[in-house]
């Protein structure tokens, strides 16, 4: 299987040594092009994701969707991002100037730094820290601050309700992602995701043994909970565009609710891309115990093909969600957490240690 | 009906009576109360169908449209009215009939008749500064020249009341909403307001504590241009009241004029009336359907209903020439026949429709999230229904049989077999599921309906100019909404005196109130939904 450490070393290798630069610069040029590679992966994502989530709805709810610019309309949402970049950002009067413009940068800034620390492929790993998942959980609730914020500086009665809503949708729902991760760190005994990747060689968590029955569970759970985190039906409430009209971006124009377009499309993506890393084995390809021609020619298959390949089914998951449920309500949507997802997450936190101990 | 009449002498002694196909009563405007009270109190009269302001040139007054609905539909036209066209007044009959609320705002905004004692006498179309009253036989239509100025909310929510007090009449004004209260503005441009209607929402957290809706912004005096219409031409206007029940609406003028002239309709054409009339109640429920659900967040839903009425919209653009307004009733009969296709079309459509359904069946009426939404809210009693005078699919919803087609059968109702569809609980998911079973009915009474079309002519002959003899008109169909009625008094022109429709969706805006306050503001939008309401109906 072909290791991006390859490339990363022989560009180390390039500025170190054959161009002779010291220590400090190298590190420098290194971090822009890291920056730089993760920003442009970002935001191309983000706009497949948008071409992706347009076409599949419109399969749904049998129509072609865009089919105009460009051949079957991929360069449709490229056309998107140009206008929504020209837009002119509209100011509010009697608002909190200041607020209204920092919010939307909490809420991409948070959906960045996240995206940041996913391992992608072998060896394609911006960086990894020894508290992975305690940093992907702490930079993910970054979000909130900036909706609140969005919220309650728009000085608009809806999206202050969109704030409120959201405000306790996301601190409930963290909870219950938290647990459900925690689950599995307990299976790995490590924060750090190369670890959680890499003790998955020979099978994936949701296929561990006995471990295999609270890690499935937690695996739904962290789905559910992510995907109320991202704000997507049937979790929509903040933006429920029935009662709310946009919800807490109703006054935002331009590129600053492009941010929170952008943002809520990847952080789908990141929640699929925790949950691939954490439960469906990351880049890891399938490996099935004793049939070595199998997993030999599963080898073959580049570790990029696979993170994206299951990163993929679970975007599908969510769209097919997104697409088919009708909206929760707020009092619906609490109880749920509080005396469905977090009892069980807590027992089957208990279990798997039961699991881990007996087995 | 004659110890009634007895009844209504010892009442009122200069009572007149005149005995039509339909008791009416003409009673001085001093015991109008006394007699209201009786008939509301004694002789159960509890749904107030509609209350009509009437300028007869000398006098200013209301017609009372009640029926029983405990006593086999009995009806009784109450009349009343006032010479003193300066200072009108009236005593209110609100607190008898809740509908009458909202009826007594209209005739104040149209005729300035003022109702002592009514809760909150304020205008309901126009604005509170317009000068005049558009419907009277006096009004002077320069009176109100384009102005550009905004009147603001607050000052359109000083309610004033009359009151009627030991000391006489009392004048008293007060705000609407509090100034700590919180308000919501839902419309006039909203994405769930279904058309341009106003609601100020107070409300408390996320709970609904009042609402109040403002109407009027898409008024375009319809029952004032009827006035210089004549009657082909009103027909016209019809299809654009409840636009998605176009055909019942002129359906229902169609049958208010031939009765009049005493016109005998070819049952070819009847029966192409009851399938247009039927179909579009399918297409309007499909959307009603699609409506609801996408304000649950079941965007998909909606598409759905969407491509089937689709359908529905094919047909009628063969044979009608239009889609939304197919403008294909006449009075006397249909513009045209039928299209060849137009049986072939409507064959192939029951099949395809049942299974889609069933589709709508798995889709969305069982899934638990949609089930949790809909499920213990938004009730609204049986007594409620009738007193707000909730009808269609959403009195039914509630237990009340009031479906016009089985009550006064017109067109070829009485010559097929079907049964109003029926719930008691009157919940929001009653509502819901009412609705789709009237779909599934109405594919049952198409069945019978094509079946049974015969041949022969498609229109009946009739005078160049129509004119109407001298006299007073009602009917009443059942739309998709409701009791949908037409009100024609005509002195003989090739124009009405006066024409007044009978909008059921007022009534299930005035409802909302009632059954919404202390719910969620998310259900105040399904609530609605599920009510479904058209508004241009609303604001004739």
């Amino acid at each position: 299987m072909f290791d991006f450490k390859v490339v990363t070393s022989w560009i180390d290798d390039l500025l170190r040594v054959q161009a002779g630069i010291p220590e400090f610069w190298t590190l420098a040029i290194e971090f822009v092009l890291v920056g730089v590679a993760i920003l442009a992966a970002y935001a191309v994502l983000a706009l497949v994701l948008i071409y992706v989530e347009r076409k599949v709805c419109a399969f749904f709810q049998c129509r072609i969707g865009p089919n105009r610019v460009g051949k079957w309309g991929w360069l449709q949402t490229v056309a998107d991002m140009i206008k929504i970049l020209l837009k002119e950002i509209i100011h509010i009067n009697k608002s909190d100037k200041f607020l209204f413009l920092v919010a939307p940068f909490f809420v991409i800034m948070g959906s960045i730094l996240a995206f940041a620390a996913i391992p992608f492929g072998k060896g394609l790993h911006a960086i990894d820290f020894n508290i992975g998942i305690f940093y992907l959980l702490a930079v993910s609730s970054l979000g909130i601050i900036g909706i609140l914020l969005a919220g309650w500086s728009s000085n608009n009665k809806y999206t202050l309700i969109g704030a409120m809503r959201s405000g306790a949708q996301l601190v409930s729902y963290e909870l219950s992602a938290a647990l459900a991760l925690l689950t599995v760190v307990a299976l790995s005994g490590s924060m750090q995701l190369s670890v959680i990747v890499e003790k998955q060689a020979t099978v994936w968590n949701v296929f561990h043994g006995f471990a295999a029955i609270p890690a499935c569970i937690a695996f739904v759970i962290y789905l559910i909970a992510g995907h109320a985190e991202t704000n997507r039906g049937p979790f929509d409430l903040p933006e429920a565009e029935s009662e709310l009209t946009a919800g807490y971006h109703t006054e935002y124009s331009g590129i600053t609710f492009g941010f929170y377009y952008l943002a809520e499309y990847m952080n789908m993506f990141i929640v699929a891309a925790i949950a691939t890393t954490v439960f469906l084995g990351g880049w890891m390809p399938l490996h099935i115990p004793g049939w070595e021609a199998f997993n030999h020619v599963m080898d073959y298959i580049p570790s990029v093909v696979w993170f994206f390949g299951k990163a993929a089914m679970c975007v599908f998951f969510a769209l097919w969600v997104r697409w088919t449920f009708p909206r929760l309500r707020i009092d619906q949507l609490l109880k749920f957490e509080w005396k469905i997802l977090m009892p069980i997450s807590l027992v089957n936190l208990l279990l798997m240690a039961f699991c881990i101990i007996l087995f | 009906m004659d110890n009634i009449k007895e009844k209504i002498l010892s009442l009122a002694s200069d009572a007149t009576f005149d005995e039509g196909s339909l008791l009416t009563v003409t009673v001085p405007s001093a015991q109008l109360r006394a007699v209201a009270e009786y008939l509301r109190k004694e002789e159960q009269f509890d749904y107030l169908q509609d209350l009509i302001g009437m300028d007869w040139g000398e006098s200013l007054g209301v017609i009372y449209r009640l029926f029983s609905t405990a006593k086999n539909q009995q009806a009784i036209l109450l009349k009343t009215s006032t010479s003193d066209r300066e200072n009108p007044e009236l005593f209110t009959v609100s607190d008898l009939w809740e509908s009458a609320n909202l009826y007594e705002r209209e005739v104040y905004d149209f005729f300035g008749i003022k109702f002592i004692n009514h809760p909150g006498m304020r205008r309901l179309f126009l604005r509170g500064n317009w000068e005049g009253f558009p419907l009277r036989k006096d009004y002077d239509m320069s009176s109100n020249p384009l102005t550009m100025e905004n009147q603001s909310i607050e000052e359109m929510e000083t309610v004033t009341t009359l009151n009627m007090s030991n000391e006489g009449l009392v004048n008293s004004s007060f705000q609407l909403f509090g100034e700590k209260e919180y308000i919501v503005n839902m419309g006039p441009q909203h994405p769930a307001t279904h058309g341009v209607l106003h609601l100020r929402v107070s409300l408390e957290g996320e709970t609904v504590n009042k609402i109040d809706p403002h109407f009027g912004y898409i008024h375009r005096g319809i029952e004032k241009m009827c006035e210089a219409y004549t009657y082909p031409q009103m027909l016209h206007l019809a299809d654009r009241l409840d636009y998605l029940s176009g055909t019942m609406n002129r359906h229902a003028i169609c049958l208010c004029v031939e009765k009049a002239l005493q016109l005998e309709v070819p049952e070819r054409a009847q029966y192409v009336r009851t399938i247009l009339d039927e179909l579009t109640r399918i297409a309007s429920h499909l959307l009603g359907w699609g409506c609801m659900c996408m304000d649950m967040g079941s965007i998909t839903a909606f598409v759905y209903g969407m491509r089937d009425r689709e359908k529905i919209m094919d047909i009628f653009e063969e044979s009608g020439g239009g889609r939304l307004m197919c403008n294909y009733s006449v009075i006397g009969g249909l513009s045209k026949d039928i299209h060849p296709n137009f049986l072939k079309r409507v064959r192939e459509f029951i099949p395809y429709m049942r299974k889609m359904l069933k589709e709508y069946h798995i889709l969305f009426t069982e899934n638990p999230i949609a089930r949790g939404r809909m499920r213990d809210i938004g009730f609204l009693t049986k007594e409620q229904a009738i007193a707000y005078g909730v009808t269609g699919p959403s009195g039914r919803a509630s237990g009340w049989m009031n479906d016009v087609r089985k009550l006064e059968p017109y067109a070829a109702y009485d010559k097929i077999k079907f049964e109003p569809m029926m719930r008691t609980e009157g919940g929001t998911f009653e509502r819901y599921i009412v609705r789709l079973d009237e779909v599934e009915e109405s594919l049952r009474m198409l069945e019978q309906l094509v079946d049974g079309i015969p041949e022969g002519d498609f229109c009946a002959k009739t005078k160049a100019i129509i004119k109407l003899p001298e006299g007073e008109y009602f009917q009443r169909v059942e739309n998709a909404r409701g009791d949908f009625g037409v009100y024609i008094s005509s002195k003989g022109d090739k124009n009405p005196y006066r024409v007044k429709f009978r909008s059921p969706c007022m009534t299930l805006v005035s409802a909302l109130s009632p059954i919404t306050c202390g719910e969620k503001i998310a259900d105040l939008v399904m609530i609605g939904a599920s009510l479904d309401y058209v508004i241009p109906c609303i604001d004739r």
